[in-house]
């Protein structure tokens, strides 16, 4: 018994020592390579980097906001990641996330008089539906046959924020004196704002988005449904012959993924603004992809790749702010990252797995 | 005045048509070489970046279309690279190219935002200003739109009446057979990389040289997507591809036009008439499209070694 044990630790710990070089070694060539592109734009890319570190892992401050950021990143990661393990290709995170933050936001100007005992559980729950209902459409097309969902999450992302630009510039807009200049709704009663922690804008979005996590991972690794979900996506066919019913298991996970996403949104407007702005994401959406991509849904490694990419988000406001390099910047960060894990480098010291 | 709007409509549907068709041309022949390409919105871009930028440094539009077509062909190469070298998963390289293309597009164009430029020159269709109710300004467009259904033809000629468009597609049905018939596959999905990013840089620049005369970031606002699902729609046909890109080409003049005469519907409802649209046909027609799709379509293909 001992001796199985000890063997399961070391293996274990092989296995992560094997993770973690892997991701070191990512990060080390993308950040080389986003050098050369920092240098090849005429900006100085150790400064950027001294910058960028010195202020999100050398300031209390700096270290707070690294978290903030790093919220909607693990969300949106976790509203991909599971999806993924029924086969299914959820590129929509961005779409799911404004869809909940537009529901939250209706619910919060709508109960103006709750308490926040009650307010918070209901901006959850709006949060979640919200998003949740956005994904489900997805689901269901796919379902049913009729559309691949990865086209159908892409080409909602476009419409979402318009729905939000559609309230925000016109039935929500706020018409407080000297709000009017920027277009957002009215702001949300103290009792809907979420509350945060330690003096600083790190909110309980944290404490959701680490239960997500926690609860994917049970979901996935330790549940009788976490199985079934592999076995389907491992062999769809198969999994129909044995009686399990694709369709209800789409809807049901792109549901929840959604809802997930829904949850970010909900946070970021609710904690942060305390108002529903247009196009307040930075794409936190498509980052939550790259994310669950990168680490091949592991959570542990979604935790350790949404806090290097919340840095790189602080890094890419701070760059832009410094040496006026544009925030899309960071796009070209995330696409080497990608970049070099898609093309396995076969080296000797890079340990590649093999994705299906 | 309805004749006006009607007129508008149908001048602007030519136009905004013309870009569209392009990028679905290039994504028809990718996907029959069994290559899904979602990175074309970042190709787009490229194309849209440096098209401007070069065109607004030379003060020649036409350079600036073929610097963007040969800069959106390399930057294909990166996808290609990925997806025939490395075996790397189609959506997820596509994806990747998405992001570098949204990022670099943003970094060359930064130095132009704001900037104006002349734009390639209009030619009116002969002898429709003779039309006494035509009005002067309609139908007449440059020669990107001139070319585009014509292309579309030259297209569906390379595609489906020689050897070439014959490899091509076996490549995309049955990379096995094409092997054993002695074809280079690798060789092959790479000249359909190229194409596909030629055309995409095109249309990416003409709607920043020609159409629109400026550069924003992030301007061809999910063009490239919607150019997948037009290929979907079109089932793999180039000529049926014209179709696709004057529907959708219909869907944002609509919306422009209706904006422009102080219509009462919301901006916002009207910007998601061609993404709506783009679904809503994809939902009629999709049910047909696996019978039309390259057999290969996203399969690695493992065995040319």
């Amino acid at each position: 018994m001992a001796r199985l044990l000890r063997a399961t630790v070391r293996k274990m710990q092989t296995g992560w020592v094997i993770a973690g070089r892997r991701y070191v070694i990512i990060l080390v060539v993308a950040i080389a390579a986003y050098a050369a592109v920092l240098l090849l734009a005429g900006k100085d890319p150790i400064k950027a980097y001294v910058d960028t570190f010195s202020f999100t892992l050398g300031s209390s401050y700096g270290f707070s906001e690294v978290l903030v950021r790093m919220i909607p990143l693990l969300l949106t990661a976790v509203a991909v990641a599971l999806p993924s393990r029924l086969g299914l290709i959820n590129v929509g995170g961005e779409g799911q996330l404004y869809m909940g933050a537009w529901l939250a936001t209706w619910g919060a100007i709508t109960f103006t008089s709750l308490p926040q005992a009650a307010f918070v559980p209901l901006l959850i729950v709006l949060g979640f539906l919200g998003g949740g209902a956005w994904a489900s459409v997805a689901g269901f097309f796919r379902a049913r046959g009729l559309v691949n969902e990865t086209i159908t999450t892409l080409l909602m992302n476009y419409i979402a924020p318009l729905i939000i630009g559609f309230f925000v510039y016109g039935s929500w807009r706020s018409r407080e004196i000297g709000a009017s200049a920027f277009p957002q709704s009215p702001a949300f009663p103290s009792a809907a704002r979420l509350p945060q922690f330690f003096g600083t804008r790190v909110h309980l979005g944290l404490v959701l988005a680490l239960v997500a996590l926690a609860l994917y991972w049970f979901v996935v690794e330790r549940t009788k449904w976490g199985l079934k979900m592999r076995a389907i996506g491992g062999n769809p066919e198969a999994a129909r012959r044995v009686g399990i019913r694709l369709g209800i298991y789409m809807v049901t996970v792109m549901f929840v993924a959604g809802g997930i996403a829904g949850l970010a949104g909900m946070a970021e407007v609710s904690a942060l603004f305390g108002r529903l702005r247009a196009g307040f994401s930075p794409g936190y959406g498509f980052v939550g992809f790259l994310i669950s991509w990168l680490t091949n849904g592991s959570p542990l490694g979604i935790l350790v790749m949404s806090f290097v990419l919340a840095i790189v988000f602080s890094g890419g406001s701070l760059l832009q702010i410094t040496q006026g390099v544009p925030f899309a910047a960071i796009n070209v960060l995330m696409a080497i990252i990608l970049l070099v894990v898609l093309a396995r480098p076969r080296l000797a010291w890079v340990p590649s797995r093999r994705r299906p | 005045m309805t004749g006006d709007l009607i007129q508008g409509v149908v001048s602007g549907t030519i136009m905004y048509g013309a870009p569209l068709l392009y990028v679905t041309l290039g994504e028809v022949i990718g996907q029959r070489a069994g290559m899904v390409n979602l990175g074309l919105e970042g190709i787009m871009l490229i194309g849209a970046s440096v098209g401007f930028a070069v065109a607004s440094d030379s003060g020649n539009p036409w350079v600036g279309i073929g610097a963007a077509g040969v800069a959106g062909a390399l930057f294909n190469l990166v996808y290609g690279y990925l997806v025939v070298n490395r075996k790397a998963n189609q959506l997820a390289s596509g994806l990747a190219v998405m992001f570098l293309g949204i990022g670099v597009s943003a970094m060359i164009g930064r130095a132009y935002v704001g900037k104006g430029i002349a734009g390639l020159v209009r030619y009116q269709i002969p002898g429709i200003s003779n039309i006494s109710w035509v009005s002067k300004t309609m139908f007449s467009y440059d020669l990107l739109v001139y070319f585009a259904v014509p292309i579309a033809f030259v297209v569906w000629w390379f595609l489906f009446r020689t050897r070439w468009g014959l490899s091509l597609r076996a490549v995309g049905e049955s990379p096995a057979a094409a092997f054993a018939a002695g074809r280079r596959i690798s060789w092959l999905k790479y000249q359909a990389a190229l194409v596909c990013g030629f055309l995409g840089g095109v249309a990416g620049a003409h709607l920043s040289v020609a159409l629109a005369r400026t550069w924003t970031e992030g301007m061809t606002g999910g063009r490239g997507f919607i150019a997948v699902a037009l290929v979907i729609f079109s089932k793999w046909h180039p000529l049926r591809a014209i179709v696709g890109a004057l529907l959708f080409g219909g869907a944002v003049t609509l919306q422009l036009q209706l904006q422009a005469k102080g219509s009462s519907i919301s901006p916002f409802v009207l910007n998601m008439i061609p993404y709506a649209l783009t679904l809503g046909v994809l939902l009629v027609w999709g049910g047909a499209r696996r019978f039309a799709a390259p057999a290969a379509l996203g399969r690695v293909y493992h065995g040319e070694e």
